[in-house]
């Protein structure tokens, strides 16, 4: 298996845009514009008691800025569904979450151990959870397909022995 | 259906005496899988749950939950009910299994939440 400490430019990726985005997303991601808000969460190993405190903050920021309630929800679900993935599968890591006027980019970076398999961690109930993570009503298989279902855009890219690298767009309307 | 009404058709116990329980409950879901509730919960729903995890707060801070009702008799950590109390969430236990809880309440009308 390849170790490698930092991200490589050349491992496995993932992309899912939404259709109706593509045009709004590929724009973005060419131009990297400076965020008006940026907020950033450490993210521990297998930290239960304060995992999902970051999309907590994100949700709360994004509700004083008036983003009505179903995107509120939808962003919540993805940035908890993402948190919780590196808490349970990796050595920790953070998220930076980088608000625009009309949407918002998560990134999220762990320390290892990588995905050794995208297309099949994408599968709905595919899971390599532990019983403790189990036992806590994780590791259904289920979080991935629920980021791609409630987000404009989930990028991923790992390797086996490699940190993962996360991304999730969401416009506000 | 009024909480109050819940409380007594499950018999339950109310575990977060300071919260009102003055609230009108439109839909419910019940899951022991965290993901599964975020999917199907889109609207503000009761959850009825054998989770008692402190992560099950940490959901109700991204979806709408309007109360929590443990099930088999499962009692949460005085930790878990503070963080309830915090947020103003009611908490309610049940001696009777997932089961039978949702069979109760669906027969009394209460709805399946919109998945």
């Amino acid at each position: 298996m390849p170790d490698c400490a930092v991200a490589k430019p050349d491992m496995a990726e993932y992309w899912h845009k939404n259709p109706e985005r593509v045009e709004a997303i590929n724009k973005y991601l060419e131009s990297q514009p400076e965020a008006e808000v940026i907020l950033y969460g450490e993210i521990a190993e297998m930290d239960f008691v304060n995992a999902g405190k970051g999309s907590s903050d994100v949700k709360n920021t994004l509700k004083r800025l008036g983003v009505d309630p179903d995107t509120l929800r939808r962003i919540a679900v993805a940035a908890y569904e993402a948190e919780i993935n590196v808490a349970a599968h990796s050595r920790g890591g953070k998220m930076t979450s980088m608000i625009f006027d009309d949407m918002i980019h998560i990134i999220y970076e762990d320390e290892g151990p990588g995905i050794a398999d995208i297309e099949q961690a994408m599968t709905p109930g595919f899971s390599t959870a532990d019983d403790l993570v189990r036992e806590m009503g994780f590791g259904a298989g289920q979080g991935l397909p629920n980021i791609k279902k409630n987000a404009d855009a989930l990028h991923i890219q790992s390797e086996a022995g490699c940190p993962t690298t996360v991304d999730i767009i969401t416009y506000f309307a | 259906m009024n909480l109050c009404e819940i409380v007594k058709l499950l018999e339950g116990e109310v575990l977060t005496p300071e919260v009102t329980m003055d609230k009108e409950v439109p839909c419910a879901f019940a899951s022991d899988l965290i993901s599964d509730i975020l999917m199907c919960t889109q609207e503000p729903a009761l959850l009825l749950t054998g989770l008692t995890n402190t992560q099950v707060i940490r959901l109700s801070d991204m979806i709408d939950l309007v109360a929590i009702i443990f099930v088999r008799g499962k009692r949460p950590s005085y930790e878990l009910i503070e963080m309830a109390q915090e947020r103003n969430l009611p908490l309610i236990t049940t001696n009777y299994t997932l089961y039978r809880s949702s069979g109760i309440l669906y027969n009394a009308g209460l709805r399946s939440c919109k998945t």
